[in-house]
């Protein structure tokens, strides 16, 4: 665990016998302060760790992906390999399979979506990182917005204004008295609530991981003492740390997963009229 | 007015464990009818696996929002 949060929760003095209670670890633990700042005209931005660890995500990928692909060859590889697989992973996992053969044009689009996110949940369990970029709660907003304003655009230009908030909030086969209980629910749970749960979704899983492994490491920390129970309890809270850890690599895959999962189907049904 | 009875300290955490039993209800039941699904139909296995971490994310929100009130809301 990293050292600002030991000292965040209490203090290096801060043990089980000394009789202080267990400082659990609460929301000011996604707090950083600046590393540097500067202003723009009017404009003053701070650059925390969590921002130098986004734009580390952004370059990586797009350090790997163009060294990947600078000379394709027909039989690939080395890196080319590993950037096909990427590719072939979302085009025919996610993309051929949700949104259907004219979803190839998507691809980069998903892929892109797909590999920042991981990459930036990886920084969660990354030593010295440590902290998720995604558990900031403006970074899964501005990625979940890119999303909204693609396919609210995208339905509206392939279905037309028209065709595509009537099927939207007036979906066909349903007796006509219902659309006053059910046009308002559509377009709350179409417009409102779907972009405001993608962002959310990924956030409070990465918020969640994060603060339990930091409960369970500052725990270990906290029950060191000259006591049996102290020394149990501290090899049992460091041993749940270290196995969270291997249990948050799951869901960070996950997320990626089910953020592009969901973008896809989004994207589906602004290509396509719902049946 | 005379309280009869009150609820203090952490009532965020009372609220998440509400906001879970749905959720963990809807969980349970979508893995549960799809390890069922794949059992009887093992060559549909991408398909069935693919709706059924779409299913999850879905009902999954619900027990996230209920983590994340507290925070929005203060205790």
């Amino acid at each position: 665990m990293s050292a600002d949060v030991v000292v965040a929760s209490g203090g290096l003095d801060c043990h089980l016998l000394s009789g202080c209670g267990f400082p659990a670890p609460g929301a000011e633990i996604f707090q950083f302060d600046a590393v540097f700042t500067f202003t723009i005209g009017s404009l003053q931005f701070n650059i925390s760790k969590v921002t130098i660890l986004l734009f580390l995500c952004v370059f990586l990928i797009l350090g790997f992906f163009i060294y990947a692909f600078r000379r394709p060859k027909l039989v690939p590889r080395g890196a080319q390999n590993v950037g096909e697989m990427g590719y072939l992973f979302i085009r025919d996992g996610i993309s051929r399979d949700i949104i259907g053969k004219d979803g190839d044009r998507f691809v980069p689009y998903l892929m892109s979506f797909f590999f920042l996110v991981w990459l930036s949940n990886f920084m969660g369990i990354l030593p010295f990182a440590q902290i998720p970029v995604t558990s900031i709660f403006a970074i899964p907003v501005a990625f979940a917005l890119i999303v909204y304003v693609t396919w609210v655009p995208l339905g509206v230009y392939s279905q037309g204004f028209g065709g595509y908030f009537k099927g939207m909030l007036f979906p066909p086969g349903v007796p006509k008295a219902m659309y006053v209980l059910l046009t308002p629910l559509e377009f709350l749970s179409n417009l409102i609530v779907r972009p405001a749960t993608h962002a959310i979704r990924l956030f409070a899983n990465m918020f969640a991981g994060h603060l339990l492994i930091a409960t369970f490491s500052i725990a270990a920390f906290y029950l060191i003492s000259a006591s049996v129970i102290g020394i149990l309890g501290s090899a049992a809270s460091f041993t749940v740390a270290v196995a969270l850890t291997g249990f948050e690599a799951l869901i960070q895959f996950l997320q990626a997963y089910i953020f592009t999962l969901l973008t896809a189907v989004y994207i589906s049904g602004a290509l396509h009229q719902e049946h | 007015m005379s309280l009869l009875a009150e609820v203090t300290g952490s009532i965020g955490s009372i609220g998440y464990g509400l906001a879970a039993i749905g959720p963990g209800v809807g969980i349970g039941i979508i893995f549960g009818q799809g390890v069922q699904a794949i059992a009887r139909q093992p060559e549909a296995y991408g398909v069935i696996r693919q709706n059924m971490i779409l299913g999850f994310a879905l009902a999954e929100a619900l027990a996230l929002i209920g983590f994340v009130a507290p925070f929005v809301f203060g205790v």
